[in-house]
């Protein structure tokens, strides 16, 4: 199983790379968009700015190909934490700004979506589910996993939304559109649970 | 809910692991990496690893090293010591560490915390902050190590430390620092009401009380200690079923890989 990281210059790559090594699959580090064609799974990863990582998967001519091989081809994506943000169509971190459009939805900072404690919402906290998503198969409802984030993905259909953190307020955890799957928490600093889903992942196969 | 994380911390100089009283008096405690291992194989919720030697000799930190670490870690690990520019922040992170924790830099560049929440996203930035208690009252802010005094009072410096987009406040009392004699409750507690971001509450802990104390009393986030996991038995597996049988919302360790 080949799978892709995309080196878009903002994501903490040395970890999830080893994550999925040491599940037996040959992750690459995508420093080109050409890389994107060859591989089975493509995984966007990233902590940073929304705005900012917009502008380096523009810059980059990562958008493009992200939209055709994913948006159209129908390769399978996993998304991490800004990564999974970026899939919406639009964030509110660093000024409006477009995102690459596979989940249609909003990011939005956690006090505009009502929440009134701590902010960033930092450390382990229970990740719901109330139908099991392929993403999930083997991990029970309400396992811990590690979350680091100020904004969060809104989904305009709630048939995307596969999971849910509680803080205050509750906040996607999980999202998916057939092929495309997001996740706000961080799988590959998430120890055994995180190992799991990244496997699940791996095993997912689209029909 | 989200869990109050129990921490360890590496202090890191030359080539292995040490501790001290007070920033003083260190202690070698043996090699990181094997230290890195057992937590990691202990599935601990956090590692927090400082080098204390890099600001005090100028040195960039050691990313070779770093890298050998993250390798065993798959929980969040927090990396400091001698940061004081966007490139180190961006090779550590390259390195595999997930945060990093700017300390003595900040004082004479409070911008680098601005720069590098924008480009890296406050969740990477953990702001540290060693701090002495005066005779007068109030509290002093230190750096380089504890050996210089800053002419900062804590509650304005962790504001604005806040205010220019750091993630988190890693919060150290001096005097408690290795005195295992409990956390400076009064500091986390006036910290933890100044800013809207976590409080992780460092130096002192001597028992699992003393955790309980300083997050239901002072209302820290998350609690770090170091001697006392390298000189009692206690553990951070034993701190977390303290602190739950106290009500406290602490991480349960996934074990559901006996069905693949």
């Amino acid at each position: 199983m080949k799978i892709a990281i995309v080196n878009y210059g903002m994501g903490n790559l040395g970890s999830v790379r080893r994550a999925f090594e040491e599940l037996g699959a040959e992750p690459l580090i995508a420093n080109h968009p050409s890389a994107l064609y060859d591989v089975n799974r493509i995984v966007l990863p990233g902590v940073g700015a929304f705005a900012e990582g917009m502008a380096h998967l523009d810059q980059g001519g990562w958008s493009d190909t992200l939209r055709e091989l994913v948006g159209e081809q129908g390769k399978p994506l996993l998304g991490i934490c800004l990564g999974m943000q970026m899939l919406a169509g639009e964030g509110h971190e660093g000024g409006v700004t477009s995102g690459l459009g596979l989940i249609s939805g909003q990011v939005r900072r956690l006090d505009a979506l009502g929440c009134s404690l701590r902010i960033p919402h930092v450390g382990w906290n229970e990740v719901c589910h109330a139908e099991q998503d392929v993403l999930f198969e083997g991990i029970p409802s309400a396992a811990d996993f590690y979350f680091v984030h100020s904004y969060a993905f809104v989904p305009e259909q709630r048939e995307h939304l596969i999971a849910s953190v509680p803080y205050d307020v509750d906040l996607t955890a999980a999202v998916r559109r057939d092929h495309v799957f997001g996740c706000q928490f961080h799988p590959e600093k998430s120890s055994k649970a995180g190992r799991r889903l990244l496997r699940n992942f791996l095993s997912y196969s689209p029909c | 809910m989200l869990k109050v994380r129990v921490i360890p911390t590496l202090l890191w100089k030359g080539l292995g692991l040490v501790k001290g009283v007070g920033f003083d008096s260190w202690r070698r405690v043996g090699p990181v990496l094997p230290a890195v291992k057992v937590y990691n194989a202990r599935d601990v919720d956090e590692l927090i690893l400082l080098d204390i030697n890099a600001t005090l000799e100028n040195e960039w930190p050691d990313h070779d090293s770093v890298n050998d670490f993250s390798e065993e870690c798959a929980v969040p690990l927090t990396v400091g010591g001698g940061i004081s520019s966007l490139e180190q922040v961006l090779a550590l992170l390259h390195s595999g560490a997930d945060k990093i924790a700017v300390n003595s830099a900040a004082y004479a560049d409070p911008g680098l915390i601005d720069a590098a929440a924008s480009r890296f996203g406050a969740q990477c930035v953990v702001a540290s902050i060693d701090v002495r208690r005066l005779d007068e009252g109030g509290y002093r802010c230190f750096s380089h190590a504890g050996t210089q005094d800053t002419g900062r009072e804590v509650l304005a410096w962790a504001r604005e430390l806040a205010d220019r987009g750091a993630g988190e406040i890693l919060l150290t009392s001096i005097e408690r620092d290795g005195s295992m004699s409990g956390y400076d409750l009064a500091l986390v507690e006036r910290v933890a009401r100044a800013v809207e971001i976590p409080v992780i509450a460092s130096g002192g802990a001597g028992s699992y009380q003393h955790m309980i104390d300083v997050v239901q009393q002072a209302g820290a986030s998350a609690v770090a200690a170091a001697s006392i996991f390298h000189f009692t038995e206690l553990t951070p597996a034993g701190a977390k079923a303290a602190m739950q049988s106290a009500c406290i919302p602490v991480r349960r360790n996934f074990v559901g890989e006996a069905n693949p």
